[in-house]
C-alpha cells in the first residue's frame, strides 16, 4: 500500500531549506537584478499614483480652464494644459488607472486563459489537443494589433471591448508556451504515479501540472502587462478605445495630434508615460524570467 | 437694395476681407490637365446623395453628377445667384402667380453608361426626393413641402407646380444633394441601387473606390458643358485625422480639403508654405446640435431638456472653441446674419442664451430637481470625426457636468453613427448637425420640426403646434411675417420645449495650394463641388 504523499515530501523539504530574511532577499535581488528592480520601482510608482490619484493630483482631471488653453508647463500646471485647459499632469495620473486596469485585467485573464487551455491541451492530448492547437494557430496567424483592431471594429469602441480585443490574442500565445512546458511535465513519473494512484484529472492538472508551469505563466503574464498597456494606448489613439473626457494616455496622445506643433507638451508627456510604463513592465518581466528560468539563473 | 442683396453683399465683403492680401482675382485662362488630389475627413456612408447629408458623400460623389440648376460657381456666396446645369439658358422665372416653373432641358446630355438624359429622368429624380414611395428614405422630403407635382409633357420640358408661391423653391432645386438619376436605373435596379453604384451625367466618371483609402474619378469626355472639365481626373483621399490632412497639404500629397480647417491649422500652413498657400474663409451654413432622444424616458420631460440647454455657455464657448475648432458663431435656428435670423438681443431671452451663466445653471439645477433628475446619468453618442464633433462633444460634457450631470461619450464611425441616429435610435442624446447648402432659412429650419426626415430627436407627431408654426412661416408671403414666425418657432423648439439644442455655428476656413484655381469658397461645404470649373496652375 502506498502511503507516502508528495505533500509530506514537500513539507519536509521546506523544513530543511533555510529561510532567508526578507530584507536580505531584497538586497540580493537589487544586486542581481538592478534593472528588474528599477522596472518594479516604475510599476510601483504607477500603482501608487493610480490608487492615490485623488490625493496626489494637483487638479480635477475633467476640469476645463478656458483661460489656460494649451498653456505651457509652469508652476501652476507643471506639465502644461491641453486644448481644453485641463491639467496634463493630473490627467496622466488618472490615466494610469485606465492603463493599469486594462494592463492587469488583460494580462491576468489572457495568461490564465492560456494556462488553462495549454495545460488541458497537453494533459489530454489526442484529438482534443490537435483541434485546439489548430484553432489557436488561426488566432496566432494574425498580428496582435490587427486581431485587436478586428475585434474592436466588430464589437465597437469602449473600454470593455478593448479589453476583450486585447485578451483574445493573448490567450493562444500563452497557451502555446504553457503547453510546451506541460507536455514535458506530463511525461515525468510523478504524474504517472498520481494517475496510477487514481487521482482525478482535475487534481492532477491543478496539483501537479499547473504549479510546474507557473514559471512560463508568470513570464508571459508580466510580458502581457506592458503589451496590453501599449495596445490599449494604440487602440485609444486610433479612436477605438477609451473616449473623452475619461483620461487615458493613448487618447491624450491622439487628441494632441492636432496641437503638438505649437504645444509639444500635449504629446510629449503622454508619450513619455506610455513608454516609461511599458519599459518598466518589460524590465520587470525580463527579471522575472531570469529568476524563474533555471537556465538563465545559472548564468 | 433688398435685405437679401445686402446679406449677399455682406457675405461677399466678409469673404473678401477674410481672404486678406490675396486681392481681387485676375481673369486667368484655365489650363487643362492634371489630377486634383483632395482630402475628405470621413468615408461616405453610401454613394446615394439623395439619402445622405454628409460632406463625406458630397465631396467624392458630387463630381459624378449634374443638377437641374446650381449655384453660380463664380459667385457661390450669393443665396440667389443660380445658373442652369442641365437646363437650357437662364433659370426660368415662375408663372401662374409664382406657382409654376417650366424648365427646358439640354439635348444630348449623356449618362456615363451612354443613356441619353431626358426630362423624364428629372421627373423620376424629383419624385424620388419629394414623393418617395413607402419605405424609401428621403432626408430632404420636407424641403419640398411647397411642391404639388413635377411632370414632363415631353422629353425636353419639366414643369414644377407648387401648392403656394415661395421664394424658397429655387434654392431647394439648387441643392447639390439632388443630382439627376436615370429613370431607367431607378426602375430597373430599384431605389437602393445608387447607394453602391454611380451613373451620372457629371464632369467626371467613377473609376474606383477603395474603402478607407480613396475615390477616383476620370474626365467624362461627353460632358454636357463644352470644354469642361479642365482636369483629367481627381482623387479624393480619405483621412480621418486632422494632423494627417494638414500634413498631406503641407507635403503636397493633397492640394485642398474642401470642408475646413481650424484657425490653428490655417496658421501652421501659412507659416510653413507662405505664398504657396491661399486661404479662403467664410461663414458657414452649418450648425452643430445636440439631439435628445424623446423616445428615452429620461429625455421626455421638457424640464430636463431645458436644463441641458441652460447649462451650455454658448457665448463663452464661441470665444474659446473658435481657437481650436471650426465653430464660432452663436445663433438660433437660422443662419446667423441672415435677415430672417435672430439677433443677439432676440437670442438672449431664450433659455441657454442668457448672459448670466450662474443664474442659468442655478435654474437648470432647479429644473432637474423638480423633474426628480438631479443625479441624471446618460450617454452622449458622437461621430468619430475630430472637427468639430469630438471637440464640441467633449466640451458639452464639461458644460453638463457643471450642473451635476454625469455624461459619458460613445464615439461611433460615421456609418454606424448614422445608422444609430436614423434607424436604430440607440442613443440618449446625440451630437447632430444641420448643414445645408444654399442659405435658405425657411427651408433649412425644417430640421427642427419633428416630422422632418432629417430630424432624429424622435418626437414626430408630439408637437403639432411647432408643425403648424413652421407651415405658416413657410407659406407666409411677407418677409416680416416670416421673420416673426421664425422667432416663435425658435422659442418653441429651442427654449419652451427644448426639443433640440443648438451649440455653435461653424466657420469655414479653407487653406489650399495656390495652384488650385477656379474654386471659390461658398457658405457651405456642400456647394460648388462639381469640380468642372477647377483647374491646376502648374
Amino acid at each position: 500500500m502506498v502511503t507516502v504523499s508528495e505533500i509530506q515530501t514537500e513539507a519536509q523539504f521546506e523544513e530543511v531549506a533555510p529561510k532567508k530574511p526578507w530584507s536580505q532577499v531584497a538586497l540580493e535581488l537589487c544586486r542581481k537584478q538592478p534593472l528588474g528592480v528599477f522596472g518594479l520601482a516604475i510599476v510601483f510608482v504607477m500603482i501608487i499614483a493610480a490608487i492615490l490619484a485623488e490625493l496626489v493630483s494637483p487638479n480635477d482631471p475633467l476640469q476645463e480652464h478656458f483661460d489656460a488653453m494649451l498653456a505651457a508647463p509652469s508652476a501652476e500646471y507643471l506639465l502644461g494644459t491641453d486644448e481644453f485647459g485641463r491639467d496634463i499632469l493630473t490627467r496622466l495620473i488618472y490615466g494610469s488607472r485606465t492603463a493599469l486596469l486594462v494592463g492587469f485585467v488583460c494580462a491576468i485573464v489572457g495568461a490564465t486563459g492560456g494556462l488553462v487551455l495549454g495545460v488541458a491541451s497537453a494533459y489530454f492530448g489526442g484529438l482534443f489537443d490537435l483541434i485546439l492547437q489548430r484553432i489557436l494557430d488561426v488566432f496566432m496567424a494574425f498580428p496582435l494589433i490587427i486581431l485587436a483592431l478586428a475585434v474592436v471594429a466588430t464589437l465597437g469602441p469602449g473600454i470593455e471591448n478593448v479589453m476583450i480585443a486585447i485578451i483574445l490574442p493573448f490567450v493562444p500565445q500563452c497557451a502555446r508556451v504553457v503547453r510546451s512546458n506541460a507536455l514535458a511535465i506530463r511525461e515525468i513519473p510523478y504524474v504517472d504515479a498520481a494517475r496510477a494512484l487514481g487521482f482525478s484529472d482535475a487534481r492532477i492538472i491543478l496539483r501537479h501540472m499547473v504549479p510546474n508551469v507557473m514559471a512560463p505563466y508568470l513570464i508571459m503574464l508580466t510580458t502581457f502587462l506592458g503589451q496590453a498597456i501599449l495596445l490599449e494606448a494604440s487602440l485609444s489613439f486610433l479612436g477605438l478605445g477609451v473616449q473623452d473626457p475619461t483620461p487615458a494616455w493613448g487618447l491624450m496622445l491622439s487628441n494632441a495630434s492636432e496641437f503638438f506643433e505649437g504645444a509639444p507638451w500635449v504629446a510629449v508627456y503622454p508619450g513619455v508615460a506610455i513608454s516609461l510604463s511599458v519599459f518598466g513592465f518589460n524590465l520587470f518581466g525580463d527579471s522575472v524570467r531570469d529568476v524563474l528560468d533555471p537556465k538563465m539563473r545559472s548564468r | 437694395m433688398s435685405k437679401y442683396a445686402r446679406f449677399a453683399l455682406a457675405l461677399a465683403v466678409g469673404t473678401g476681407l477674410a481672404m486678406g492680401a490675396t486681392g481681387p482675382a485676375k481673369a486667368e485662362t484655365p489650363k487643362k490637365g492634371g489630377t486634383l488630389s483632395y482630402i475628405v475627413a470621413a468615408e461616405a456612408p453610401s454613394y446615394d446623395l439623395h439619402k445622405e447629408s454628409t460632406f463625406a458623400a458630397v465631396h467624392p460623389i458630387r463630381p459624378f453628377y449634374s443638377l437641374l440648376i446650381r449655384v453660380n460657381p463664380e459667385n457661390p456666396q450669393s443665396p440667389t445667384d443660380f445658373q442652369c446645369d442641365i437646363c437650357v439658358g437662364e433659370v426660368p422665372k415662375p408663372t401662374d402667380g409664382g406657382k409654376t416653373y417650366t424648365f427646358k432641358i439640354k439635348k444630348g446630355v449623356k449618362f456615363h453608361d451612354g443613356q441619353v438624359m431626358t426630362a423624364h429622368d428629372v421627373v423620376a429624380t424629383y419624385n424620388k426626393i419629394a414623393f418617395p414611395p413607402e419605405g424609401v428614405a428621403s432626408v430632404r422630403k420636407a424641403f419640398f413641402k411647397m411642391l404639388d407635382s413635377v411632370t414632363a409633357p415631353d422629353d425636353e420640358t419639366v414643369v414644377f407646380k407648387l401648392k403656394f408661391a415661395t421664394g424658397s423653391f429655387l434654392p431647394v432645386l439648387a441643392n447639390p444633394m439632388s443630382p439627376i438619376y436615370s429613370a431607367k436605373d431607378l426602375k430597373e435596379h430599384g431605389y437602393d441601387w445608387h447607394e453602391k453604384n454611380v451613373n451620372g451625367t457629371g464632369a467626371f466618371k467613377f473609376k474606383e473606390a477603395v474603402a478607407g483609402s480613396h475615390v477616383d474619378g476620370v474626365k467624362f469626355e461627353d460632358f454636357h458643358m463644352q470644354g469642361k472639365p479642365y482636369l483629367d481626373g481627381f482623387r479624393a483621399l480619405i483621412s480621418r485625422k486632422m494632423a494627417i490632412r494638414v500634413q498631406a497639404i503641407r507635403g503636397d500629397r493633397a492640394a485642398i480639403e474642401f470642408r475646413g480647417f481650424p484657425p490653428k491649422q490655417r496658421d501652421d500652413l501659412v507659416k510653413a508654405l507662405g505664398k504657396d498657400i491661399t486661404v479662403q474663409e467664410s461663414d458657414w451654413n452649418c450648425v452643430l446640435l445636440y439631439t435628445p432622444n424623446h423616445g428615452r424616458p429620461i429625455m421626455q420631460d421638457p424640464r430636463v431638456r431645458q436644463a441641458l440647454t441652460l447649462a451650455v455657455d454658448r457665448w463663452g464657448g464661441s470665444q474659446h472653441l473658435s481657437r481650436i475648432a471650426i465653430v464660432k458663431t452663436v445663433g438660433g435656428i437660422g443662419f446667423p446674419g441672415h435677415p430672417l435670423s435672430a439677433t443677439k438681443a432676440e437670442l438672449v431671452p431664450l433659455k441657454g442664451y442668457g448672459t448670466d451663466l450662474k443664474a442659468a445653471r442655478a435654474e437648470a439645477k432647479k429644473l432637474l430637481a423638480e423633474a426628480g433628475k438631479s443625479d441624471l446619468k446618460f450617454e452622449l453618442m458622437n461621430r468619430g470625426t475630430d472637427q468639430p464633433y469630438k471637440i464640441v462633444g467633449t466640451w458639452l460634457i464639461g458644460q453638463w457636468r457643471q450642473i451635476g450631470l454625469e455624461v459619458t461619450q460613445r464615439v461611433e464611425p460615421t456609418k454606424t453613427f448614422y445608422n444609430e441616429l436614423r434607424n436604430t435610435k440607440n442613443f440618449d442624446v446625440s451630437l447632430d448637425f444641420n448643414c445645408q447648402s444654399v442659405v435658405n432659412p425657411l427651408v433649412d429650419t425644417s430640421k427642427f420640426v419633428g416630422s422632418a426626415g432629417n430630424n432624429y430627436a424622435n418626437f414626430k407627431g408630439q408637437d403639432q403646434q411647432l408643425e403648424e408654426i413652421y407651415e405658416q412661416m413657410l407659406q407666409a408671403p411677407e418677409e416680416a411675417k416670416q421673420r416673426e414666425l421664425m422667432r416663435v418657432m425658435e422659442k418653441r423648439a429651442l427654449s419652451d420645449q427644448a426639443h433640440m439644442g443648438v451649440t455653435l455655428w461653424w466657420y469655414k476656413i479653407n487653406p489650399h495650394r495656390s495652384y488650385v484655381k477656379g474654386w471659390k469658397i461658398a457658405p457651405s461645404h456642400y456647394l460648388n463641388q462639381s469640380l468642372d470649373q477647377v483647374w491646376l496652375d502648374k
